[in-house]
């Protein structure tokens, strides 16, 4: 049973990854005996299952799921949010009003106008839905200040780390509030400018050399270097 | 066209006009990423032949009508500048690009996983900025590129060539005089590692046995341009992770 890459190569669609009894994780598929990628990324293996994390990829929304986005649109029973997907996320109106909600009223843009940002969390979305939104929950609801970073969402992995290492890291480093959103926006808010620029350097760092190893090593190297000018 | 017009495609020597042999490809160039506004882009240069491709989506299908239940559209244009030939072409899609924008579509979509995203829409552009002949297979070449950098998944790349018959020899990727004033010319788009072809075409006139060995000159140059291709996806990273690792 071959494989024909090495771990953390990269690798583009239509590479064939491994023959045999092998399971297909994601980014991968199997055509009989041959396992094959579909995306631009780093193939990974373990056990006998075979990844590839992607390079580029788009958000695709999961219940559960913290994302950031905007309000675009203010219709009858709440609003539409961007969150970077293929479609606008709802965020109904009965999540935020405890009362009953009179439509008739027109209050929706005194709680979220449009350009809000908003940190919220998926409740509902399959193939034949739209997503939904809540944000009924601590740490959930209108963005009122910080800077906002935009990365390839498949990094945020990468921007946490093991157990939290990296992203941990950063925090220390900065003193930053950071809230990652899967759908790749990042929120950071610090005491001052500069640290939130620090972090966002990091971050951003961090999303073009996700491909290299030692990558914990090099932005702490990165953060300190910054901080003795 | 100049007023001469060119009587000898292929000298003496088996040389073409632009001194290739035979079974030569023209010379390619290919960069990836090349617009920030566009989700994946990609921009080729084969000989004369200047192409830019940019993909959006997965998004909303506009008009909305036209998403699909099960699996996501793919919407293409292939449209060519009107600056992009010796007289001026109305930049009014004509009846020519409408039909290559559907070969163009139904040689891609094989390749893509459009049931993974339903009711939304993926959309190609196909930008021709010079036009040399073989548009059409540099066009192929180049947006399953910009497919790949929107991250799209794919079963696998699509690389296209043309192979024809010019001054009564065969010869792979013609150019403009050559398809031309030639006999006969095969567009191929192939899928690799499947070994699957999604399009074949065919103008002008051959047997039977030089059909069969256009084809297979076409499928060649195929193999040659998909290897290039894979090179160009991975380049940035790879020229990325040897500085840092030096």
């Amino acid at each position: 049973m071959p494989v024909f890459f090495e771990k953390r190569e990269i690798v583009t669609p239509g590479d064939l990854l491994a023959e045999g009894d092998y399971i297909a994780g994601e980014n991968t598929y199997k055509e009989g005996d041959k396992l094959y990628a579909t995306r631009l990324g780093l193939v990974d293996f373990a056990d006998k299952k075979v990844i590839v994390v992607a390079l580029k990829a788009f958000y695709v929304p999961a219940v559960g799921d913290t994302v950031i986005g905007k309000v675009v649109e203010i219709t009858i029973a709440g609003w539409l949010v961007d969150i970077k997907a293929a479609q606008p996320a709802m965020l109904r109106a009965s999540d935020v009003f405890e009362r009953s909600f009179r439509p008739q009223r027109n209050e929706l843009p005194s709680v979220f106008d449009i350009g809000d940002l908003l940190i919220a969390k998926i409740i509902a979305y399959d193939r034949t839905r739209d997503p939904q939104l809540t944000v009924r929950e601590p740490g959930l609801g209108k963005i009122t200040r910080g800077q906002i970073v935009e990365i390839t969402p498949t990094k945020i992995p990468r921007v946490i780390g093991k157990k939290g290492s990296m992203i941990n890291m950063i925090k220390e480093q900065t003193g930053c509030h950071i809230v990652l959103g899967q759908n790749g926006v990042i929120l950071i808010s610090g005491k001052t400018t500069e640290n939130e620029q620090l972090a966002m350097m990091a971050i951003r760092k961090i999303d073009e050399e996700s491909h290299i190893g030692g990558l914990t090593d090099r932005i702490n190297e990165l953060m300190k270097d910054y901080k003795r000018k | 066209m100049p007023g001469k017009t060119q009587d000898k495609l292929i000298d003496k020597e088996g040389k073409r006009v632009d001194g290739r042999a035979l079974d030569e490809l023209r010379p390619i160039k290919i960069e990836v990423g090349v617009l920030s506004n566009a989700d994946g882009s990609a921009y080729i240069e084969q000989g004369k032949c200047k192409i830019l491709a940019a993909v959006y989506g997965p998004r909303e299908a506009h008009p909305k009508h036209l998403a699909l239940p099960d699996r996501a559209l793919l919407q293409c244009r292939y449209h060519m500048a009107p600056f992009s030939v010796d007289e001026r072409k109305s930049p009014a899609p004509s009846r020519r690009e409408v039909e290559i924008s559907k070969v163009i579509r139904e040689a891609l979509e094989p390749a893509i996983f459009l049931e993974y995203y339903p009711r939304t829409s993926i959309d190609l552009f196909i930008e021709v900025l010079q036009a040399d002949g073989g548009t059409r297979c540099a066009g192929i070449t180049v947006a399953a590129l910009a497919l790949a950098d929107a991250g799209i998944p794919m079963r696998d790349l699509v690389a296209a060539c043309a192979a024809g018959k010019a001054d009564g020899k065969l010869a792979l990727d013609l150019s403009d005089a050559e398809d031309k004033l030639g006999q006969a010319d095969i567009p191929v788009a192939l899928m690799p590692t499947s070994d699957a072809v999604t399009l074949l075409q065919m103008d002008g006139i051959l047997n039977l046995e030089e059909f069969e060995q256009t084809v297979n000159l076409a499928l060649t140059g195929c193999k040659q341009i998909y290897k290039l291709q894979k090179e160009t996806l991975k380049a940035k990273y790879v020229a990325l992770k040897e500085e840092k690792e030096e």
